[in-house]
């Protein structure tokens, strides 16, 4: 049973509100017979509690729809680093690709971008079965600099844009931008990169900015 | 007369091409308001005078650190005739983006392609004749420590063409219209071309940003306008964006013009991952200690001392100046002056040539050595995630270890710090723990012979330099630092390069210490003279007392206030006339370590730190030295311990 599109947005809104900022009361705005709404109760996704019409998720709807915002999430990450896409289209692109990631692609796509923490707003990413998998097994197509096996050829994909911007200066400094290979020579007790003929040596937090692509 | 600015990221050898450009007439100022140094020389190239102007090293046109604000001050205030831009050959992609920037910016600009030695070695080829074209610019090769290379820098900069092209839209930046949009709305005038304006504006440029709000009163807010509105476009900072696509078009470049040959693993770059290795880089580290140690622990502070006060001094000068000074001046006071306990020549002059200068001269030949193989990053790497315990980062491992050297010098060397925070905990850790290497020496000697001493005496110093290090990160609020640096090649050390280094700090080091150790010894002698000296040493005789010294030894913490190696120099009179040994010595020792910061370094903290902080760290030490004085000889009577 699929849901529509807008009864997957009504779930993602209220997580955040519910879940995520711990608000008591939700100030999502319904109309009572909107068809999502009446779907979304019939499957037993939310409850209305009189005598206010308080909604509110019940354990299935819950974990619902956080694999929503997750989908979400991960749909922006998708479009700012690999499609390059402007922030502006970035929110109403991603709210329809998210619906195209269905369960299960979603772990592939979290996969192939390295399993990111943060949607590129800052936001948390919930993780998926995937994500804990690859803390037992690192076998990544992306990954942080810091993952990266010693003297095995990479290629930065990204970097991590919401770290402050003097770290981001740093990075541009050091020539290690996107699409530009690089090798990691150790990584205790500094990690230590070639960028072309340069090496640089830098600290976990620096490092874990750069994410990279084995080639 | 004509200006011609160098540029360039930090190690690519403009220093080596200055120097070998102006050879003479040069100054060496910090540029007015910062604590950054600029060199400005002048040279006869061809017919016509020039000046020529070293900056500090810079990566981008938009500036992070204090060093390529001023590099970046310079190119927009002194309006020069030529930029040089000077980068490594070995990474053209990483560095040709300032050269385009400084062509998108409007500057007539020769590139040089320097360390083309390394780059052959390498296994890399650069086409030119191909790069010139690529830039229309003119491009040479050099290999500056040999002057390869000069020779056509000289011909080029002669027959630079007086019109040069225009660079806007050299790059197609998906900004292209915006900036072109806000190009057309600036109408004052600008050092650089108002392409680059609209670029740095977009860019979240402070300074750029200022200077047009005061330039463009009315147009201004629809200036923010426009740019806010860009940004809102983008997830990523504008910076990263234009960053990008400059990259792109510099790969582009890159490829055409580059051919890499696969290079043999040289024995120097072996010799490199050794020396990165935990498991080698520590023993390598300690082994370079050891090396340090019998070099200037041994060679310099007793060999040469030796040879030098005793004999030189002992033999020689003393009594030839004592007689001298004797027979032509009648009067003791006067005598008093110049020789006999205090005098300047044989207190002063003695302590100043004989002592102190064979272990300075010695450490700052090997530490330019150290510095000249490119060791000291390597160094720092090791060494980072200690150093982050107490509140730095490993770059902190320059000030700290040319703080074995000279105390005063290395905060002076703080500056290069990045953050604040970072340069306080340097400047007050460097106070407290780090004996210079005149009192490192004169300790060394002091406590020569008996193992237990030292290594009590370093352990106690070592403990409190990481726990007071620690605890200062505790409090000292501010961002936490973050540590990033370039690993150069590791390079045999130039003699000449060791030679002039070593040369610049020794001269400033003299000029430094001279002038001190004779106000000491005409300070002293006023004191002697208007008794005010014998109240100073019963008063410093309590603290000294307190602590289980010998009421002596008060003389030479008095004359630590002066120099910490004055200071010192005094404990060894005292040793050896047996004054002072077991216990009590190594009390005196651990609270002459700590001890106030002499006069000279107390002066470079006011001038670098600020005098709140300055007098703030005094006032913690001072009392802290004796308490710690205290304790230790406490502890060690209690026990009943004799050393
Ligand atoms: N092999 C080689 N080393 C060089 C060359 N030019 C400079 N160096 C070395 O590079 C280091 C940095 O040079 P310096 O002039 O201080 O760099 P700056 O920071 O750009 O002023 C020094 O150790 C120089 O000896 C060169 O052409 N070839
Ligand atoms: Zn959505
Ligand atoms: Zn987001
Ligand atoms: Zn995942």
């Amino acid at each position: 049973m699929t849901l529509s599109d807008r009864a997957e947005e009504i779930l993602e809104a209220l997580w955040i509100e519910l879940v995520e900022e711990k608000k008591e009361i939700c100030r999502v705005s319904i109309l009572k017979d909107d068809e999502a709404i009446k779907n979304l109760v019939r499957l037993g996704y939310i409850e209305i509690k009189s005598p206010q019409n308080q909604i509110q998720l019940t354990k299935k709807g819950e974990a619902e729809a956080r694999s929503c915002v997750r989908r979400h999430r991960l749909a922006e990450r998708l479009l700012v680093d690999i499609l390059d896409c402007k922030k502006k289209l970035v929110h109403e692109t991603s709210c329809k690709f998210e619906h195209f990631l269905h369960k299960g692609l979603d772990d592939n796509i979290c996969t192939l971008l390295g399993h990111p923490r943060t949607c590129p707003h800052g936001k948390p990413i919930p993780e998926g079965p995937c994500c804990k998998d690859a803390k037992r097994k690192p076998e990544k197509l992306i990954m942080p600099l810091t993952e990266l096996e010693i003297n095995r050829k990479a290629r930065i994909s990204y970097l991590q844009t919401q770290e402050r911007n003097v770290v981001l200066q740093k990075l541009i400094a050091m020539g290690a931008l996107p699409m530009t290979e690089i090798t990691l020579l150790q990584r205790f007790p500094s990690y230590v990169f070639q960028v072309g003929k340069s090496k640089f040596a830098v600290d976990r937090e620096l490092a874990s900015c750069i994410y990279v692509r084995v080639i | 007369m004509r200006k011609i600015v160098l540029v360039g990221s930090p190690n690519v050898g403009k220093s080596v091409l200055f120097n070998a450009l102006t050879k003479k007439y040069v100054t060496v100022s910090n540029y007015p308001g910062t604590t950054v140094e600029v060199s400005r020389g002048k040279a006869k190239i061809g017919e016509a005078e020039y000046q020529i102007i070293d900056t500090p090293g810079m990566y981008s046109l938009l500036p992070i650190t204090e060093e390529e604000r001023v590099a970046r001050r310079i190119l927009l205030e002194e309006k020069p005739d030529l930029v040089i831009h000077v980068i490594d050959a070995k990474n053209l992609e990483r560095m040709l983006p300032l050269t385009i920037q400084l062509l998108e910016s409007g500057f007539p600009t020769i590139l040089v392609l320097n360390i083309m030695d390394e780059a052959e070695k390498e296994g890399i080829i650069i086409n030119k004749n191909l790069l010139e074209k690529e830039l229309g610019i003119p491009v040479v090769g050099a290999v500056s420590i040999t002057g390869e290379g000069i020779e056509e820098l000289k011909n080029r900069i002669i027959s630079f063409p007086q019109k040069t092209r225009d660079y806007e839209g050299f790059i197609s930046y998906s900004l292209k219209d915006e900036i072109e949009n806000i190009e057309s709305i600036l109408t004052s005038s600008y050092p650089i071309s108002k392409w680059m304006v609209a670029l740095l504006l977009l860019q979240e440029d402070e300074e750029i940003r200022k200077m047009v709000e005061e330039r463009e009163k009315n147009n201004f807010p629809y200036i923010s306008q426009i740019v806010e509105k860009v940004r809102s476009r983008y997830v990523n900072p504008l910076s990263y964006e234009v960053a990008l696509q400059r990259q792109h078009k510099v790969r582009e470049i890159v490829e055409k013009v580059v051919k890499v040959k696969e290079a043999k693993v040289t024995f120097q770059e072996i010799l490199s991952r050794l020396t990165m290795n935990p498991l080698t880089g520590f023993p390598i580290f300690l082994l370079i200690i050891y090396l340090l140690y019998e070099f200037v622990g041994v060679f310099g502070a007793q060999i040469s001392v030796d040879f030098l006060e005793k004999t030189i001094f002992g033999q020689y000068i003393n009594p030839f100046v004592t007689k001298l000074v004797t027979s032509l001046i009648p009067w003791k006071i006067v005598q008093d002056l110049f020789v006999h306990e205090y005098g300047i020549i044989t207190l002063g002059m003695r302590y100043a040539v004989a002592i102190i200068l064979p272990i300075v001269a010695t450490f700052f030949i090997a530490f330019s050595i150290i510095e000249d193989t490119g060791y000291l990053p390597r160094l720092a790497m090791l060494i980072d995630r200690m150093f982050k315990k107490i509140g730095l980062n490993g770059r902190a491992v320059i000030p700290i270890v040319l703080g074995f050297g000279c105390d005063t010098m290395a905060v002076m060397v703080t500056r290069t710090l990045e953050t604040k925070r970072e340069r306080i905990i340097a400047s007050f850790l460097l106070a407290l723990a780090i004996p210079c290497s005149a009192q490192l020496g004169v300790i060394l000697a002091l406590l020569s012979g008996n193992a237990p001493l030292f290594a009590i005496w370093a352990g106690v110093i070592a403990s409190i330099f990481v726990l007071i290090g620690y605890l200062s990160s505790k409090i000292m609020p501010g961002e936490k630092p973050i540590f990033y640096m370039e690993v150069p090649p590791l390079r045999l050390p130039k003699i000449s390069n060791v030679l002039t280094k070593t040369y610049t700090r020794v001269e400033w080091y003299l000029k430094e210490v001279f002038p001190l150790f004779i106000m000491a010894s005409v300070l002293i002698w006023i004191g002697k003279v208007t008794r005010l000296f014998d109240l100073l040493v019963r008063l410093m005789g309590y603290p000294v007392q307190w602590i289980g010294l010998p009421k002596d030894s008060a003389v030479a913490f008095l004359f630590g206030f002066f120099r910490r190696d004055f200071g010192a120099a005094g404990l060894f009179d005292l040793k050896r006339s047996g004054v002072l040994t077991g216990v009590p010595l190594l009390v005196a020792v651990i609270t002459m370590t700590l001890f106030i910061p002499c006069i000279a370094q107390f002066s470079m903290t006011v001038k670098e730190r600020g005098l709140k902080t300055a007098l703030l760290m005094a006032g913690f030490i001072f009392p802290f030295a004796f308490l710690i004085g205290g304790i230790v000889n406490l502890i060690l009577t209690t026990l009943g311990v004799s050393l």
